[in-house]
């Protein structure tokens, strides 16, 4: 499903990503973990579009197209769906409006017809039951005055309700406490599915032992310096992240 | 200062004062012969008045407009449609190119509590509330707009509020211009006794793409504890000149709300003054202009706080797209005796091009110490991180444009009390962004 090669990105002249390797098939779940500054964000971001990030080598390939010739808003409508680290504040655009536009601009992309009124509040409503989140949320402007676990489940529940084929969650974990933790990895588990990938960048494993990996990888410096399955997020919590590069450092 | 703008309004002046309403009026001839001298001392404002240091008004001065002749069988229902309000039960005055057409107009003559009539009747009528009341607020001899305003107004509205009980209907005026290079002075007088209450909305429009001139002048009178909401929807043509003056002059415990909304015009020029001339009256300016193109857009705004325990809140913000250029100008005058004042502006700004640009300037002169005054100024662009996430949820870039302009013009609408109102002018401001149809579902 998405096909990393080769990756290289700068971001204000100093170059993040140096040469990233991956490999996504659908049905599966990735942890990409590391330290502060390893590129983890940077790699979410590119992913999803950000224009101010120059690409200056490598390809992405994303079911076999050219992921980074497409605009920011054609990837989310194939599929491609990023959680946001910091979810943006948007004044005076009303929440419900706001999902409405973005999960209808998709099915009119795939030749679906768009959701009425009565369709879209029918799936709403399930997906918030599944997130526990407050139906007054709806109502507010996108993430105006929401807490930080509120935005955070905001930005699964939005997930939940787009359903995209390629998640990309960027340390949705961070500042939650343990029952919006609880929360989200139910959002995420109950989207996991054989034709779905999810890509989960953290800093901790804790969320790892909500949301099961099927692999974990270990990004130093912009590179993936070692791969792995579950076990492999305890022994970053045991050892660190400064014992696993010196280890995988070249000789 | 003589020149040669000026002379041709004299002449146009000595031309038509007999077909003015109330030629031969003594206490009105007087008042327009006055008006006309100091228009003629004064002549049009320059940028060496510092009220006029942004704004030239050269392109009005140097073209000739005539005065139109009484009409309005060119404007059609579909028209009415578009720019009355419909969806609101409310008394519906139409002037077309500055003359009253009855048959357009939507009367209730049974209305009780407030008496409506059109200026030209009411002179006609030597109604006793027109010589005590107009021009009264107006600043004829250092205003030459206000000036010439006074000495040509042919019709417009006088509006007297007496009910008590809250209910009147509002009554919107409906100003249409349908034919290029002419020039109107529409006149509205408002006196609200005490404890009245009314709505007031003037809208100005346009059935024509090209160029002419409005120059409206408004006033208002608040008597002991009444309350009045007024409201001024400017859809002028991209072409058009529009200069409006409104006063408005408080006594105690009134409430005044002015809501000021503006999108046409290529060279427009808006004056609030609200003067609090007794105990505790308050008021709320509220404003929102969008312009494009070559548009130019002023707002002066004027608050005397003359009288202790006087409250003024005021939010104005611009939008402003392409090559266009928008000024604010926002003063608050706290007087010696103005003490436990308490009075806030706001005045915030986005730009969607880099050529656009706005001058703003929060102005507080504070005379008294027990006061409580803050004010505040932004300018800037569309935030580039909300752009991205919007995108990135699969919502095109235009539209994501639009819906964070919209959100930022939102805060300004949702203060518009009239909900059909609040939706003529939301569709309004839709109408001037790409992808109207499918953001006004979003926004619904």
């Amino acid at each position: 499903m998405l096909s990393i090669k080769n990756l290289h990105v700068t971001v204000d002249g100093k170059e993040i990503i140096r040469g990233l390797e991956l490999e996504v098939k659908a049905g599966e779940v990735h942890a990409i973990m590391g330290p502060n500054g390893s590129g983890k964000s940077t790699l979410a971001h590119v992913l999803a579009g950000r224009e101010d990030y120059e690409v200056t080598d490598g390809q992405v390939l994303y079911e076999g197209r050219d992921l980074l010739q497409m605009p920011v808003e054609d990837r989310a409508r194939e599929g491609v769906f990023l959680g946001f680290q910091y979810p943006v504040e948007i004044p005076g655009v009303n929440n419900t409006y706001f999902l409405k536009a973005a999960l209808n601009a998709g099915r009119k992309h795939r030749g679906l017809s768009e959701l009425d009124a009565m369709d879209f509040i029918k799936l709403v409503k399930e997906k918030m039951e599944i997130l526990h989140m407050d139906e007054s949320l709806l109502q507010r402007a996108v993430n105006v005055g929401f807490s930080g676990g509120e935005k955070k489940r905001n930005e699964v529940f939005q997930m939940a309700v787009l359903e995209p084929r390629l998640a990309i969650l960027d340390e949705t974990d961070s500042g939650l406490d343990i029952d919006a933790l609880k929360d989200v990895a139910h959002g995420v588990n109950a989207l996991r599915s054989g034709d779905r990938a999810i890509v989960l960048v953290t800093h901790y494993q804790r969320l790892l032992n909500y949301i099961v990996p099927d692999f974990v990888h270990i990004l130093s410096d912009g590179r993936i310096i070692k791969s792995g399955g579950r076990e492999l997020a305890l022994e970053v919590e045991e050892e660190g992240y400064s014992e696993l590069r010196r280890r995988a450092a070249p000789a | 200062m003589a020149s040669a703008a000026v002379d041709r309004y004299l002449e146009q002046f000595s031309t038509f004062q007999a077909e003015l309403p109330g030629h031969g009026v003594d206490w009105l001839d007087r008042s327009r012969r006055g008006a006309l001298d100091a228009f003629a001392k004064t002549g049009f404002p320059t940028p060496r008045h510092e009220d006029w240091k942004y704004t030239r008004v050269t392109p009005i001065e140097k073209r000739s407009f005539r005065i139109p002749e009484r009409n309005g069988i060119e404007v059609q229902g579909a028209d009415l449609e578009r720019f009355g309000l419909g969806a609101l039960d409310c008394e519906q005055l139409v002037f077309v190119n500055g003359h009253y057409v009855d048959a357009l107009s939507r009367r209730n003559v049974s209305e009780s509590g407030v008496r409506i009539t059109t200026l030209a009747s009411a002179i006609n009528a030597s109604s006793p509330l027109l010589e005590s009341h107009l021009g009264r607020l107006a600043d004829t001899t250092s205003q030459p707009f206000s000036a010439l305003n006074t000495a040509f107004m042919s019709d417009g509205a006088v509006i007297h509020v007496k009910g008590r009980n809250g209910d009147q209907r509002p009554i919107h005026l409906l100003f249409l211009a349908t034919s290029d290079d002419m020039v109107a002075h529409p006149r509205t007088l408002v006196v609200a006794e005490a404890q009245s209450r009314a709505a007031v909305i003037e809208s100005y429009a346009s059935l024509t793409e090209g160029c002419y001139f409005t120059n409206a002048l408004t006033e208002i009178a608040l008597m002991e504890g009444a309350q009045l909401e007024h409201y001024k929807l400017q859809q002028e043509s991209p072409a058009a000149f529009h200069v409006a003056t409104l006063e408005a002059r408080l006594d105690s415990d009134s409430r005044f709300a002015s809501h000021s909304i503006s999108f046409g015009g290529q060279l427009v020029r808006n004056d609030i003054n609200v003067r609090i001339e007794a105990e505790g009256a308050a008021c709320l300016l509220n404003g929102l202009f969008m312009v494009g193109g070559r548009q130019h857009v002023d707002y002066h705004t004027r608050i005397d706080h003359a009288k202790p325990r006087g409250t003024s809140e005021e939010f104005y913000k611009g939008i402003l797209d392409g090559r266009s250029r928008g000024v604010f100008n926002g003063r608050v005058k706290v007087h010696p005796d103005a003490q436990k004042t308490d009075a806030h502006q706001s005045n915030n700004n986005l730009l969607l091009s880099r050529d656009a640009e706005i001058d703003t300037k929060p102005e507080l002169e504070i005379y008294a110490d027990d006061v409580k005054c803050s004010h505040g100024a932004t300018v800037g662009q569309l935030d580039e991180r909300a752009l991205f996430y919007l995108r990135s949820r699969g919502i095109d870039e235009d539209q994501a444009r639009s819906l964070l302009t919209f959100g930022f013009a939102r805060e300004i609408l949702e203060r518009v009390e009239l909900a059909p109102l609040r939706e003529k002018v939301t569709d309004a401001l839709l109408e001037r962004m790409p992808n109207a149809k499918q953001l006004r579902e979003m926004v619904a």
